[in-house]
């Protein structure tokens, strides 16, 4: 039974980063239809931003991870300004070709600079508790409490100012967002951003706990994808759910049946899902 | 101007065509060393499973991101049965073909079902489900170590594809039918067929085109080609490893296909052959080529989306177009008399329209 409990607590974990690195993915999707393949290799310069900061200017975990996210928005609008825009009015096909350029650019780039070799990131948060027999890391607790409120925040944000509520209205009506007079090229500019600090944010998180190298960011994406395939495109609590169960699903599945293959059930996922239906699971209405 | 225009026509002509067969032929002689001859091949290669990418991503619209990883699959089937299982070269070569189109149906069938985005993002899973089992799978794949000793291609006792050179008229030999192959489907109906998929579907369907059955009869030539290369590349380079499955491979070949002329007959051809000497001639590149490949990929969609050869003919088309309508402008000046030359200068106009 405690195995069991531990392996709840895997899944939040994994589930939480995963939610987070798709809701960026997502709202993305929600503005501009553009799947986004960069995404992966922005959270890996995030992971690298704050990995530098700590380790070789030696500021705090708190510093290092308000300049990942600085970084890495600022970055986005840079992509958002100098690719997606340009290609606007372009097939489909180009944007996520341009996308998987500026993902190899990136990768290529920061190999080049800090090498292949995988570093782990240092946390003030080493504590481990043990409460009823369960081990649990410092670090785990911050991760889920950190995902969980930062998309609390992300909420607020949409529902409940005007700005966040510009970027609502032109994921789900971009003419009747003109209509009104909102300004596409802000929103645009202001959603890569945030999707950009989810991503940065995300990845000192969980950089901890894992590893930082170059193709970090190369699974992630791929899941990320799946998740919001499964959660629907565009659609922000779809994200959240669809990465819990992501998280849940590899906790259990790498457990219960093979360690080995944990990366694979994700993928196997999406496959049976969308062979069932073919438009997603939390998908409404039609194509 | 004339002397433009007759390279030009002579670039599109039939003639340029045993040109360029001839120079093919003739290469290794001028070819500086073996390693010339080596990378040549090794191009031509590539450039054959470029050319299945072009069908399913050029003429047909689909952004298939899976496509190293059925290269990898053609050249697993030859290495597992040629090392594993004792196959001759030639009949294990076959089976990789038919290997290729066997599993390009299975996935094509479940993928083709979605549009666009959700194709790309699903082939690229499957691109990874498939470099996962061939990194994982050691009892099949023989895991990270992948497999050694392939045997080349078997030369029947005249001649020995261990060499390089003979290797290199193997490969040119199938670079010649893949392209003969491509240019019968891009003027067949079929292709026409796949043409307005591309441009759109439910144009297509109302057109009474059965999508689904074109779109993966596009899917399976293209994994065809893809594996039938990625078996000549097991054959050449005699060692594989889960590596080949790589995705990074799919991204160069979209490379290739975009620097080329996506969705034109030599576009594949020219673009691998391209990258391929500038990745060469700057040899410290190699593994940083991505670097310049990344912004290369944006800057070309941005830009030139047509490619090298697209924007050539591009530009041709443009020339004959305004040649044609100045020379139907003179004669109708000349022969006409003047009240009835506007409407004849209307009809010429109206002809190449």
């Amino acid at each position: 039974m405690d195995l069991f409990f531990q392996q709840v607590l895997n899944g939040l974990t994994l589930g939480s980063i995963y939610g987070l690195v798709a809701l960026g993915l997502t709202l993305v999707y929600g503005i501009l239809h553009v799947p986004n393949f960069a995404h992966g290799a922005i959270y890996m310069v995030g992971a690298y931003v704050s990995y530098l900061t700590m380790v070789d200017l030696g500021y705090n975990y708190w510093v290092a991870m308000a300049c990942a996210a600085a970084a890495v928005a600022a970055l986005s609008v840079l992509c958002e300004r100098l690719v997606f825009n340009p290609l606007r009015d372009a097939p489909p096909i180009h944007d996520k070709i341009a996308a998987i350029g500026i993902m190899m650019f990136l990768e290529a780039a920061v190999q080049m600079q800090w090498g292949a070799e995988f570093r782990r990131m240092p946390t003030p948060y080493t504590d481990i508790f043990n409460i009823a027999g369960l081990t649990i890391p410092a670090q785990r607790v911050l991760i889920i409490m950190g995902a969980f409120s930062l998309m609390a925040v992300l909420h607020l944000f949409l529902k409940k100012t005007m700005t966040g509520a510009t970027i609502v209205a032109m994921a789900q009506n971009r003419e009747g967002a003109f209509l009104v007079g909102i300004d596409a090229n802000r929103v645009a500019m202001m959603t890569f951003a945030i999707s950009g600090a989810l991503a940065a944010v995300g990845a000192t998180l969980f950089a901890p706990i894992n590893l930082v190298y170059p193709s970090m960011g190369h699974l992630l994406i791929m899941k990320a994808f799946v998740i919001i395939i499964l959660g629907g495109m565009g659609s922000i609590p779809g994200a959240i759910v669809g990465g819990l169960i992501i998280g849940f699903t590899e906790a259990f599945g790498g457990f219960y049946i093979s360690t080995d293959y944990k990366d694979i059930i994700a993928f196997a996922l999406l496959v049976v899902i969308l062979s069932v239906k073919p438009t997603g699971l939390f998908t409404k209405g039609v194509r | 101007m004339g002397a433009l225009q007759k390279v030009s026509g002579f670039i599109m002509s039939p003639a340029m065509k045993m040109l360029l067969i001839l120079l093919a032929v003739l290469f290794p002689l001028a070819a500086g060393n073996e390693y010339q001859i080596y990378v040549m091949a090794l191009a031509f290669v590539w450039a054959i499973a470029v050319y299945g990418m072009n069908i399913v991503t050029g003429l047909c619209g689909q952004l298939n991101l899976a496509h190293g990883a059925f290269f990898a699959i053609g050249a697993y089937t030859l290495a597992i049965l040629t090392v594993d299982n004792g196959w001759p070269f030639w009949p294990a070569f076959v089976a990789a073909g038919a290997m290729g189109a066997l599993l390009g149906f299975l996935v094509g069938v479940v993928s083709l079902r979605l549009k666009e985005h959700h194709f790309a993002i699903f082939t690229l899973c499957v691109g990874f489900i498939i470099y996962l089992l061939m990194d994982k799978w050691e009892s099949l794949t023989h895991g990270t170590l992948g497999i050694i000793n392939i045997p080349a291609p078997h030369g029947f006792g005249l001649v020995d594809f261990t060499e390089t050179t003979p290797f290199y008229y193997l490969a040119l030999v199938f670079l010649v039918l893949s392209v003969f192959f491509a240019s019968r489907i891009s003027h067949s109906l079929l292709g026409r067929t796949f043409l307005a998929i591309r441009i759109s579907d439910d144009l297509a369907a109302s057109l009474g085109i059965n999508l689904m059955r074109n779109k993966v009869l596009a899917f399976v030539l293209s994994t065809t080609y893809a594996a039938v290369a990625g078996a000549l590349y097991a054959g050449m380079v005699r060692f594989i490893g889960p590596a080949e499955a790589d995705v990074a491979h799919t991204f160069d070949m979209i490379t290739y296909l975009l620097v080329g002329g996506i969705g034109t007959l030599m576009g594949p051809l020219v673009g691998t052959l391209v990258i391929t000497w500038l990745t060469q001639s700057l040899q410290s590149l190699e593994e940083y080529r991505m670097i310049v490949f990344g912004p290369l990929l944006v800057l070309l969609v941005i830009f030139s989306p047509r490619g090298v050869v697209g924007s050539f003919t591009a530009w041709r088309a443009r020339r004959r177009a305004a040649a044609r309508e100045q020379q139907a402008r003179q004669t109708a000046s000349e022969k006409v008399p003047p009240q009835a030359g506007a409407s004849s200068i209307k009809k010429g106009a109206g002809n190449h329209a």
